[in-house]
């Protein structure tokens, strides 16, 4: 079976799933809202302060929110089958207009936590394993398990206060300096000047779950017969950790991170609302505050899409690192 | 009394800027960028579809109405340069402006005044009431525009601010949906700032205008309107200087020490008079308890209005134990409250009520809800339930999400009784009336009769004192009514909020009138 073969496969099948679940989850979460008390009008009469019964029913009546529930859900899935994702009131703005524009922000700042969690996770493993039992070892567990405790958003907000406030070497909020205008090097040096703090923030938790995760799998690893075999044949320490034995650790690695991606998601929206990112995961709590369900819907349906997509992915970096799993 | 106390403090921190050593201070200086707080972030941007208080602070900036106010609520010109009120109060000309382009170049002429005032009456919630007296708009030139009222509308000269009746081109309205109009998110007007763009979330972009029509204003080249949902970062981003100019207390009163201590901030609490805000204690008279008068009196013997004015609002907050608050200065009752603080009499009151203590040391259980904005009504709510404690009435407090809060009281009516703020607006008429007359009492909406309050004379006064023409008369229908309100007690007035702006001592001159920085900050210029 050649690759794209495979791929193809893969694609195939994940949308024979992916569909139905994404259509159950909207069907589903559109029933549950229901049960939330107020609607976005609620909400923007109180914030108004000055509504009347005749603005609330023109605005109940313009966003279709005087109609029957089933009526109601009838129309969503009709627009959704035409890709809209119906319109903000909260906003006044398309929902697909909104949610894309957050998703590069959400995107970028997901795709760099997660890859420095890996990243520094596995080497800080990679260390506790090698030399489990003695000091690194134990100095790192101890590293780990701070991380692990300590909530992400207050890891943010200290280093907010030291990065930003005493020692002004970090932008305090926001993805870019608004009205520079940079283009090409400077844009993308701007970019992650802003990236930095929010990114520690979000990957702290998860260094600490990686690096524990690598350290356990290669130990249990490290005990078995191959690894005997590869130092009996005479390779070199360092070759039989990387490539034997870190090799194995991180099929379970792997999955764990496919699975962290919807996790992500929902720790960027505390993140966001510290460092005032403009992301995905602050639009959608925003839009439960506001009873912007429309939003929430759109923002619910795309992460459902991003994290089938991540394990997707997960699916075929496993059966590329060991060629034993079959992509069925 | 409060005022007095701190007015020389203003006094004098106006006159570091213009001690004659720092001369060159009083010369605005042109250029820079003033980074403005918005939060929460605003539905729309101008105020014809929307009186939201987030829309209030960007409005302004654009879009520009007939007058602005000084700080005794006297009219200064905007666009209208001279004004007229007729004898019967029914009729209000205006002469405009002349020279005064649209942001696309066409011409500002009475054509859009008429258009304006039209529509921000018939789709703008506050403006349907405010303006409902008036019947036609009539443009004898394209520089004079006249209203004609079916009724006198006493406080109306007071409405014509840029949030209240915002002037907008009648060319790209005209025939229109309003309420969807894309210029709603995108504004065009006649004011310092030109709208560039909006990036949701995260901030909306103003450029100086080089065509405004009060040259050399603006001073400042761009507006960056920031949006910055977390209170731990607002309170960062005055610090490291990212933000220069935030309103409506920005920061958790908890960490106002730590910005006084900064000496590159300050602290303003001028400029909100055209809002001023009031708390009160809403009580729901359909419960069987409250419907008491003497259990109310009891609540109101039982709060020490001095705990919270200096424990939850760290002295920011001045006595208002009337529905009228004293920035309305012509209207507000000065008499002190006539409950003063009294554990005995407080007990006595409900004894004689019927409900003696129990076994337990109780007499009743109540529910109180709180508005959940900020911290500090959860913490008038912890006062409440210590304070009522000691007189026998139990009370658990309930937690709950704004929406949530809002249908629970004024849908659902499902509540005992809450606290929480309300704005008096510009006039009893507009911001006071809604909470006491019969005819608000709308299951539904927001914000109106949340008490079930209804009193005939209250509803006399009221109704009388919105069209009577003569100030003093009106005055005293007011001083009445609030006589009323004390004796009826249909819900307990505390405290006027003196709320704060916060500013990079490098910003200056952002208060030059009564909406403070909710107006159009053309004056601002910035230390370079």
């Amino acid at each position: 079976m050649n690759r794209v073969e495979r791929i193809g496969r893969v694609v195939r099948r994940t949308l024979l799933h992916a569909l139905p679940t994404a259509l159950g989850i909207v069907i589903l979460v559109f029933f549950l809202l229901q049960l939330v008390p107020g609607d976005a009008v609620d909400v923007l009469a109180g914030e108004s302060g000055s509504a009347t019964a005749a603005t609330m029913a023109h605005l109940r009546a313009q966003f279709g929110l005087d109609q029957p529930i089933v009526l109601q859900l009838y129309h969503y899935l009709g627009n959704l089958a035409h890709f809209n994702l119906g319109f903000s009131p909260r906003y006044n703005a398309p929902v697909m207009d909104l949610v894309i524009s957050r998703l590069p922000s959400t995107l970028l700042l997901m795709l760099l936590s997660q890859g420095v969690a890996i990243v520094i996770g596995i080497s800080l493993g990679v260390v506790m394993a090698a030399w489990a039992g003695k000091w690194p070892d134990r100095l790192l567990s101890l590293l780990a398990l701070l991380l692990y405790s300590t909530p992400g958003f207050w890891i943010g907000l200290m280093a907010l206060i030291l990065f930003s406030v005493h020692l002004d070497w970090l932008p305090s909020g926001g993805n870019a300096t608004i009205g520079a205008e940079l283009a090409g090097w400077a844009n993308l040096k701007d970019m992650l000047r802003h990236a930095v703090l929010p990114v520690l923030a979000l990957s702290s938790f998860f260094i600490a779950i990686y690096a524990r995760l690598t350290r356990a799998a290669m130990l249990e690893i490290a005990r078995q017969d191959f690894v005997r075999t590869a130092h009996a044949k005479g390779l070199s320490p360092l070759v039989v950790t990387l490539r034997h034995i870190l090799r194995c650790a991180l099929l379970p690695i792997t999955t764990v991170a496919g699975m962290h991606f919807g996790n992500l998601l929902g720790g960027a929206a505390v993140i966001e609302t510290v460092f005032s990112w403009p992301g995905l995961g602050r639009l959608a709590l925003e839009a439960v505050m506001a009873r912007d369900f429309n939003v929430l819907l759109g923002v619910l349906l795309l992460s459902a899409f991003l994290v089938i997509l991540a394990n997707v992915l997960v699916d075929l970096l496993q059966s590329w690192l060991d060629p034993r799993i079959k992509v069925r | 009394m409060r005022k007095s106390i701190l007015l020389p403090v203003l006094i004098l921190a106006s006159s570091v800027f213009s001690i004659p050593g720092q001369a060159a201070e009083a010369t605005p200086q042109r250029g820079g960028t003033l980074n403005f707080l918005a939060e929460p972030e605003p539905p729309v941007l101008t105020s014809l579809v929307s009186t939201s208080g987030a829309v209030m602070k960007v409005n302004a900036k654009v879009i520009e109405g007939l007058l602005t106010y000084d700080f005794n609520m006297q009219p200064i010109p905007q666009l209208a340069t001279s004004w007229a009120v007729s004898p019967d109060g029914k009729q209000y000309t205006f002469h405009l402006r002349k020279g005064v382009k649209w942001h696309d170049g066409q011409d500002f002429t009475s054509a859009d005044v008429a258009f304006s005032i039209l529509t921000v009456k018939q789709y703008n919630s506050r403006a349907q009431g405010t303006f409902a007296n008036v019947t036609e708009v009539k443009t004898p030139d394209p520089y004079t525009a006249i209203l004609e009222l079916s009724k006198p509308a006493p406080y109306l000269l007071s409405a014509f601010s840029a949030n209240e009746a915002p002037m907008v081109p009648k060319h790209l309205y005209e025939g229109t949906d309003i309420m969807t109009n894309p210029h709603n998110t995108a504004p065009i007007g006649t004011g310092p700032f030109i709208f560039k763009e909006w990036v949701r979330g995260s901030h909306i972009l103003y450029v100086r205008n080089p065509n405004y029509w009060d040259k050399p204003k603006p001073y400042v080249d761009q507006l960056v309107v920031k949006i910055i949902p977390d209170a731990a970062t607002r309170t960062i981003a005055l610090e490291t200087g990212a933000l220069d100019l935030g309103s409506d207390s920005p920061v958790p009163l908890s960490e106002i020490d730590r910005i006084k201590k900064n000496s590159k901030l300050g602290i303003e609490t001028r400029g909100y008079g055209y809002s001023p805000t009031q708390t009160r204690i809403e009580f729901n008279l359909d419960n069987p308890y409250l419907k008491n008068l003497k259990v109310r009196q009891a609540i109101a013997h039982s709060i020490n209005i001095d705990v919270l004015k200096n424990v939850v609002w760290y002295g920011y907050a001045v006595k208002s134990p009337t529905p009228i608050t004293p920035e309305l200065a012509a209207f507000h009752d000065n008499t002190p409250s006539p409950y003063a603080f009294d554990i005995a009499k407080a007990n006595a009151l409900l004894d004689e009520a019927g409900f003696p203590r129990q076994a337990n040391g109780i007499r009743f259980k109540l529910v109180h809800d709180y508005m959940p904005y900020g911290d500090s009504f959860k913490r008038v709510a912890e006062y409440i339930k210590s304070s009522l404690a000691k007189v026998g009435i139990e009370v658990t407090i309930r937690s709950q999400d704004f929406a949530t809060f809002i249908k629970r009281v004024y849908t659902d009516r499902d509540f005992d009784f809450d606290n929480g703020s309300i704005s008096n607006l510009f006039d009893p008429a507009v911001g006071v009336q809604r909470l006491y007359w019969s005819k608000t009492y709308k299951p539904g909406v927001p914000f109106g009769n949340g008490s079930h309050y209804s009193n005939p004379e209250v509803d006399r006064l009221l109704e009388q004192a919105a069209i009577e023409t003569d100030p003093a008369k009106r005055v005293e229908m007011y001083q009445q009514f609030q006589r009323i309100i004390a004796t009826d007690i249909p819900d307990l007035n505390l405290l006027q909020i003196n709320r704060q702006t916060i500013y990079n001592k490098r910003v200056h001159n952002f208060l030059t009138d009564i909406q403070g920085v909710n107006g159009s900050l053309a004056d601002v210029w910035l230390e370079q």
